[in-house]
């Protein structure tokens, strides 16, 4: 992706407002998450002990956080004993730094991956792309958006956003696929052929980590395509690199959460591949990078800690209405939706201080969360975290200040507000001064009343 | 027992009918409501746009108003929600505490306190029913379609005493209007769509009538649904309950 | 001072309070016969075919019929008398890449999604579960819990230096969320419950 032409955006609701220039890709887009959440709520009610289930997660990752250096070392000591090098980087460019070597002291000049949202996190394929290293990503979703040169749109489905057609071209320009072709089943053989080329020949695989057992020093990988595993089986070394936050105390603590990912994800009751590595094979190196990146910081926010109990499902996000209709790219960080919204400012407040408010605070989000995220109450701290920290407009804060004073004050409100003459007045100021009423640009104004209730009242109820 | 009833500010300013729907409502069904008439808004604009340090004056105002009833009752599930959540008054403690656990929506306050079990009322018209979110996972008012728990709606309790009112089904039953406070300007084309799709979706179960428990979420659709000049009309729940229509 | 004493130290200084690990579930044991049925009706639900047997031999019957001539075979099962017998460990996996039908022992089986244990014990090398076109799992009846919990119970994950449990073939979405079967690993995958 080193020559990508892909900009960012900076704005979620202008990167919305582009995204819904196409309405059709849209409503697509809509009902193709909305039928995943549909999926998801089969499955989950077909388990009595689900919300049982949702708890236990969410108390064994509350137990993980409030004991999470023990559990570290812990985890490091077996994953040594397993044979497993363990490397701690404490930001995204020491982890970048930890691969490039490994890859280097080996010689190597291309590599496959599989899917691990922490990588995105840090941009390892800029990086390692920059340093002449060709990285190859192998999940089909992700190959997709690889090859147009963009992020993933989205954690669990990373080409949500492309249509078949898209993707046909895409594959007719880069695998030689007949021109005009979208048959999902004959771009996903073609693509199953181009990697297969791609595990057979490398001689490093990179995985994510789903979860790492402190007491046995072993990693989890799901995944339903099975290229975790034909990566890290065919090659020399396997590096897995994972957030410390995904430390689970014991094996056994597997059966909730394995029983909640993939029915939280897609509705299925297991992903295809749930994969425990332990020991490197005898011909094989196996390298863990555990990191860090803000999350110690994010760790000590009284109200935000919990963000780190997540499991990368995109059940949230499936579920968001907004999500569904601004598409992933306008979250414009790694991971995006409601889960992306809260975990981003933690990195950088200024940059990210739109995403908290991308939301109407629906809750959707916490109730689907399978270790019961309050994804929405967070959205709403974060909201005053950042006007106290002064990280949204001045405008926007002026405009704020007004309304606050009209509204304390009974007296200055009814002179306001006679027949709803400052509500009127205050719903296009709500919009940053904008000059056009952003409220009647698609809709109509409510008609003014004759009297509020409160004359309606002092005219035929008051009784003294 | 005395009910102060508070008729948040949107509903004072734009929609006085929905709050003397209320009144009328919770008086023929015998309770003694005052309308204090100092009172002004919950606080909730600024507090969801980031700015809950500037809800000081808005609070003390609140409790001022809302001292010394035995409930306080609105029209409006999402303010009751941020009362609930969010009262605050360093002055008067106790006075505030009191406040936040006896506000009720109109709906609850119907089935759960007064224990409604029959009303004198009559639409003879298709009705859909906007599950706005903040009642529904805020005050649980009805259950939400995500969790795997018993389905109950107290709002559908009551709409069903209502003589011959045909409540239609939807597709999606509990789907943000995509209004959001200020949400509705600063997102305005997510939260414009949004709402479109949630029209739609009553339109083509046939409803007549769009009803439900927050004006700010009806007056979005409402405006949406006079932009596509149709015919579809938007009550709030209280003027249906309230109601004798032909 | 290094990067794993600075993270370790925030860590700790940031940790909320100390709260305990919540008690193992456990859920009233399902009748043998149910959890059997149960895991033929989930492994078919994903996708993979399931076929009831009395003895090994049976699978090789089924096999031969169904597969007339298959060029490339690796059998792990000893009693299945179907194409090339191996026991022996495989040492570069790459040796599979056109691999037909790999024959594989499962240890357990798990009703509540079709997973099947697969682990290093019973596998030459690792990689064979997943490169192969067609998978068939042998599972023995008693083998079969109900759930995850239980699977858990049953096994020491970390014993082998790798296992994994194998639901089905196979299967992508990423293409406009339409499901085709055959990714990456096998497009086929077949569950003989051995009873
Ligand atoms: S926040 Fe919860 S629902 Fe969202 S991705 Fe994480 S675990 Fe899944």
């Amino acid at each position: 992706m080193s020559s990508s032409t892909y900009v960012a955006p900076t704005d979620h609701a202008k990167a919305a407002d582009k995204f819904m220039e196409d309405e059709e890709r849209v409503n697509w887009h809509d009902k193709a998450l909305w039928f995943i959440r549909q999926k998801r709520d089969v499955a989950s009610k077909q388990l009595p002990e689900w919300e049982l289930l949702r708890e236990t997660a969410s108390q064994i990752k509350q137990n993980v956080l409030s004991n999470l250096d023990t559990y570290l070392e812990e985890f490091e000591r077996h994953a040594k004993q397993n044979g497993i090098t363990v490397h701690w980087a404490a930001d995204a460019a020491e982890h970048n730094r930890i691969v490039l070597d490994i890859i280097k002291r080996h010689g190597i000049q291309k590599l496959v991956k599989s899917k691990s949202m922490l990588t995105e996190e840090c941009h390892l394929n800029d990086f390692l792309g920059d340093n002449g290293i060709d990285v190859v990503d192998t999940d089909l979703g992700e190959r997709v958006v690889q090859l147009a040169q963009e992020p993933p749109s989205h954690i669990v489905l990373p080409c949500i956003h492309k249509r078949k057609e898209e993707v046909g071209e895409l594959f007719h320009q880069h695998l030689g696929t007949e021109k005009g072709a979208s048959d999902p089943a004959y771009l996903t053989e073609a693509a199953r052929q181009h990697l297969r080329e791609k595990f057979l020949t490398s001689d490093l695989a990179i995985t994510g980590v789903n979860f790492a057992i402190a007491e046995t020093g072993g990693f989890v990988v799901c995944t339903n395509e099975g290229n975790a595993d034909m990566g890290a089986h065919l090659a020399k070394v396997h590096i897995a690199c994972m957030g410390i936050e995904k430390i689970i105390p014991k094996a056994e603590n597997l059966g909730v959460f394995l029983r909640l990912l993939a029915r939280s994800a897609t509705g299925q009751p297991i992903t295809t591949y749930s994969s425990h590595f332990h020991r490197p094979r005898p011909d094989q190196e196996m390298h863990i990078v555990l990191v860090d990146n803000g999350r110690s910081i994010q760790l000590g926010r009284k109200d935000f800690y919990n963000s780190l109990k997540c499991i990368r499902c995109g059940a949230c996000i499936n579920t968001c209405p907004v999500y569904r209709r601004s598409g992933g790219h306008s979250y414009h960080y790694a991971i995006s939706g409601p889960i992306g919204a809260i975990l981003a400012p933690n990195m950088d407040m200024k940059k990210n201080a739109d995403l908290p408010f991308a939301s109407t605070l629906c809750g959707s989000c916490s109730n689907v969360c399978p270790v019961k995220i309050d994804i929405h109450n967070q959205l709403y701290q974060w909201r005053q975290v950042l006007s106290d920290g002064g990280y949204v407009p001045k405008t926007k804060k002026i405009g704020m200040q007004a309304m606050a004073t009209v509204l304390s004050n009974p007296t200055i409100y009814r002179v306001a507000g006679k027949s709803g003459r400052f509500m009127m007045n205050l719903m296009p100021g709500l919009a940053n001064m904008k000059a056009v009423n952003p409220w009647a640009k698609q809709r109509e104004m409510p008609e003014p009343p004759k009297e509020s209730f409160r004359d309606w009242y002092l005219k035929n109820k008051k009784k003294s | 027992m005395k009910v102060g009833l508070f008729v948040p500010c949107y509903i004072d300013q734009f929609y006085p009918q929905v709050g003397i729907a209320t009144l009328q409502l919770l008086e023929k069904l015998g309770v003694d409501v005052e309308y204090p008439l100092q009172q002004t808004c919950c606080g909730q604009p600024m507090a969801n746009s980031g700015f809950s340090s500037m809800t000081g004056g808005c609070d003390a105002n609140f409790v001022r108003n809302f001292t010394g009833y035995d409930y306080i009752v609105a029209p409006s599930g999402s303010c009751v929600l941020h009362i609930k959540d969010h009262l605050h008054d360093d002055k008067n403690p106790e006075a505030a505490t009191h406040i936040r656990s006896h506000i009720y929506e109109l709906c609850e306050f119907l089935t759960d306190v007064l224990e409604v079990k029959a009303l004198d009322s009559k639409f003879p018209h298709k009705v859909g029913f906007h599950t706005s979110c903040h009642g529904q996972r805020g005050l649980h008012l009805s259950q939400m379609t995500e969790l795997n728990a018993p389905d109950f709606s107290k709002p559908g309790y009551l709409l069903n005493m209502v003589k011959d009112l045909e409540l239609i089904p939807l597709n999606r039953k509990d789907e943000c209007c995509g209004f959001g406070g200020t949400f509705c300007v600063t997102e305005e084309a997510v939260s414009v769509k949004m709402g479109r799709d949630r029209v739609q979706d009553h339109l083509e179960h046939g409803a007549e009538f769009i009803t439900g428990g927050d004006v700010s979420c009806l007056m979005h659709m409402e405006g949406i649904l006079k932009r596509q000049k149709s015919p579809v009309k938007v009550l709030h729940i209280a003027e249906i309950l309230n109601g004798q229509y032909e | 001072m290094s990067s794993r004493e600075a993270i370790l130290n925030r860590v700790k200084t940031n940790k909320p309070a100390a709260v305990a690990l919540p008690q193992t579930l456990a859920f009233p044991p399902v009748p043998a016969d149910a959890c059997i049925e149960k895991f033929a009706r989930t492994v078919e639900a994903v996708g993979g075919t399931v076929v009831e047997v009395t003895n090994l031999a049976e699978i090789g019957a089924y096999l031969k019929k169904h597969y007339e001539s298959p060029e490339r075979v690796l059998n792990t099962v000893h009693g299945v008398g179907f194409g090339q017998e191996l026991s022996g460990p495989i040492e570069d996996g790459h040796v599979l890449a056109n691999l037909e039908i790999a024959v594989v022992t499962g240890s357990v089986g798990v009703a509540e999604n079709g997973a099947v244990w697969v682990s290093e014990e019973n596998l030459p090398t690792r990689v064979l579960p997943f490169i192969t076109e067609h998978l068939m799992l042998v599972v023995a009846a008693e083998n079969i819990v109900s759930n995850m919990h239980e699977a858990y119970v049953r096994l020491d994950v970390s014993a082998p230096g790798f296992g994994a449990f194998i639901s089905g073939p196979s299967r992508t979405a990423d293409i406009e969320q339409s499901l085709v079967i055959g990714a990456h690993g096998p497009k086929r995958a077949h569950v003989f419950i051995l009873k």
